[in-house]
């Protein structure tokens, strides 16, 4: 498979990449930060397939986009799938204090990834079809106290991701997306641990798998869909008492 | 981790005794590692020595900077940021023939904790320590700054942060060579042992064979049948002789919750030593062994300081010289039978020359590890083993300890001045430390 990644350098993105190129799937790397993909590269290479290349892409400059999907579609000779595991996350009280980290979030996690997966979407429908896996998570599941602004974003990217799931499956576009509960990476980095907190590696098999099969929803790990099934049953009385 | 009553974090090391602590983690080490007082591996040294001192919170836990960073397929260098695991090394380089020149007995380390601990393993009487292998350190010391060091860069840096247990420097990236092996099975040997005397005998009759020796000691037995066991011996499997398929992972059992306070008392360990003896049927066993069942036969059982309780252990390793003679091994487990002091497991192990590592614990002798429950005889046990050990020309090591006191480790340390002048060059403030180096070498609180 040719894989035009965003976000491998860290966390879950790093898992999944590793869980890639182990078992020969050639990558082509988009971030950030060049100098740490280019750290990350020597780490995939040393463990199986080594990355076709990097490219700058940013998801707050949505001016890189098309820049970088052309250098990986050059590079890997044509795309099968694109991950974006990339994304921003601040807890509810640093966003409640500060406004413009607030908008910034919304942005980024929801107008510009969207903006990135209708580039990624139009190449893949143009090569006749392929993967789009894009991370999202439970906390857009349902409004909830503890993830108010960050859930919005996701709740709005998996709206987009299941509408673009319906418009283009019959075109050869399998749209997979990610919802993973909690997860410990340097991202949840203190915060407490809740019960069903899973590690990276394990969520990163779940969704090459999940890749694999086309799966449109992935819930990772596999508790969080139960999880997720009672807290979107329960009524909203309930929720505005409940801190979850 | 567990909150105590008054809502400060606690943070522990394997032995599970805790102290107020947190651990902050990152990709980044670089950023991570400002400001910060320790880094901190998977938290397997027993003791204190990956806890903060007091008065600090935070450590700069590595393991989630663990990338590769460059590997020659020629010469076995290896690069890789500090938090990478032994575990995940072997995961992904074994099977195409390669393997650490140096293991501990559990690989759910890191390789900047093999770095700060110098540590050593069944074949440290070929292959010396963990440090010996290693060519680069990438670190950031005292002073903010990152640079580089190794045997002919700032050497002394470099051997005052081997085995210097992360008090000169945060190691944020390891350079070594690994070691080409001609299978990944062990052509292995294990065998029971009568008493303390063979066991000494025969560790060293194997030693010129046998690349990888150790023996597990029943620790409950005294008189006659004191420091009898079983050694284990082995060297790498033939490509020919060793299956051809790689080895699987095996499953992993876990301990799921904390043993009560009485599930190990004399009697319990008497008998699962018994049983350890008696079940080792023949009395000879040789063929190939997993690799995993050879080097870490206790990584089977996750959170196997579970079965500790919330009590904790302690675990006492010590080497004995060569120059103590013939009976120093007889003559300490004596005084720890008499003394009541059981233990679970007891390892005894021959180490060969000294490193350069100004810190290293091994010394040209016998190593003798043993678990201690910890209870409120525990810190006598250790100062009354301790005096033995000084009075042998011994020492202890640093990733166990959690008891021993400044004057008796002093005792023990003559090149304690030497380290201390180093690391003072690098920290004149020692504003690296630990809940250790407060314990033993009274670091500022």
């Amino acid at each position: 498979m040719r894989v035009a990644f965003l976000g491998a350098t860290k966390g879950m993105g790093r898992a999944l990449a590793r869980v890639l190129a182990e078992r020969g799937d050639r990558l082509f790397l988009l971030g950030r930060d060049v100098e740490d993909m280019e750290r990350s590269a020597a780490d995939l290479a040393a463990r199986g397939e080594a990355p076709a290349g990097s490219a700058a892409c940013d998801l707050a400059r949505p001016e890189t986009f098309e820049p970088a999907l052309d250098a990986a579609t050059a590079a890997l000779g044509g795309l099968d799938a694109v991950v974006v595991t990339a994304g921003q996350f601040a807890t509810q009280e640093e966003l409640e204090q500060d406004v413009e980290r607030a908008r910034e979030l919304l942005t980024v996690n929801f107008a510009n990834t969207v903006a990135f997966c209708e580039r990624a979407r139009a190449r893949l429908l143009a090569g006749g079809g392929g993967t789009l896996c894009v991370f999202s998570s439970v906390a857009g599941e349902r409004g909830r106290k503890p993830v108010v602004l960050y859930g919005a974003s996701k709740a709005g990217l998996s709206a987009y991701l299941e509408g673009l799931d319906h418009r283009f499956h019959a075109q050869g576009l399998r749209t997979v997306c990610v919802k993973p509960g909690f997860v410990k990476t340097g991202m949840t980095a203190g915060l407490k641990p809740p019960p069903f907190a899973g590690e990276p590696e394990q969520v990163a098999r779940i969704v090459a798998r999940a890749m694999d099969r086309g799966k449109p929803v992935v819930y990772a790990p596999g508790p969080w869909a139960l999880v997720m099934l009672v807290i979107r049953s329960l009524p909203r009385f309930v929720m505005r008492r409940i801190g979850f | 981790m567990a909150a105590s009553s008054n809502n400060v974090p606690t943070l522990s090391g394997w032995g599970r005794l805790a102290r107020p602590g947190r651990e902050v983690l990152s990709e980044d080490l670089e950023r991570l590692t400002e400001g910060k007082v320790l880094s901190r591996g998977l938290g397997r040294a027993y003791g204190d020595s990956a806890l903060p001192p007091p008065g600090e919170l935070d450590v700069a836990t590595t393991v989630l900077a663990d990338r590769i960073l460059s590997f020659d397929r020629d010469t076995g260098l290896l690069r890789a940021e500090a938090g990478l695991s032994l575990a995940e090394l072997n995961r992904l380089y074994l099977a195409k023939g390669w393997f650490t020149p140096v293991s501990p007995g559990t690989q759910f380390v890191t390789l900047g904790g093999m770095v700060a601990a110098d540590v050593h393993g069944k074949n440290h009487h070929v292959e010396g320590c963990f440090g010996a292998h290693v060519t680069r350190l990438r670190m950031r010391v005292a002073d903010g700054r990152i640079l580089e060091c190794g045997p002919e860069e700032e050497a002394e840096l470099f051997w005052a942060t081997v085995g210097g247990m992360g008090l000169t420097g945060h190691i944020l990236e390891v350079e070594f060579r690994m070691k080409r092996v001609p299978s990944p099975w062990i052509q292995g040997e294990s065998m029971r042992v009568a008493d303390i005397d063979e066991f000494i005998a025969r560790l060293k009759e194997s030693g010129p064979d046998w690349p990888m020796t150790m023996g597990w000691i029943d620790c409950a037995s005294r008189g006659a049948r004191l420091g009898r066991g079983i050694l284990y011996r082995g060297r790498w499997a033939e490509a020919a002789s060793a299956p051809a398929e790689p080895p699987k992972r095996k499953r992993r059992k876990t301990v799921p919750f904390d043993f009560p306070g009485f599930a190990l008392n004399r009697l319990s360990i008497r008998a699962f030593n018994e049983a350890i003896y008696r079940t080792h049927v023949p009395a000879f066993k040789s063929g190939i062994l997993h690799p995993e069942e050879f080097f870490y036969p206790l990584d089977k059982i996750h959170h196997w300081n579970r079965i500790y309780g919330r009590r904790g252990f302690t675990q006492y390793q010590c080497v004995l010289p060569e120059s103590a003679g013939h009976g120093a091994a007889r003559r300490f487990l004596e005084l720890l039978t008499s003394r009541g002091g059981a233990s679970f497991l007891c390892v005894i192990k021959d180490c060969a020359a000294e490193g350069q590592g100004m810190l290293s614990f091994p010394m040209p002798g016998i190593s003798i590890a043993l678990d201690i429950p910890v209870d409120r005889g525990t810190q006598e046990l250790v100062d009354v083993l301790n005096r033995d050990v000084i009075d042998m020309g011994g020492r202890i090591y640093l990733a166990k300890d959690a008891f021993t006191r400044p004057e008796d480790f002093r005792a023990m340390e003559p090149r304690l001045d030497r380290w201390m002048e180093v690391r003072r060059r690098w920290d004149p403030e020692l504003r690296l430390r630990s809940a250790q180096s407060v314990r033993i070498f009274g670091d500022p609180t």
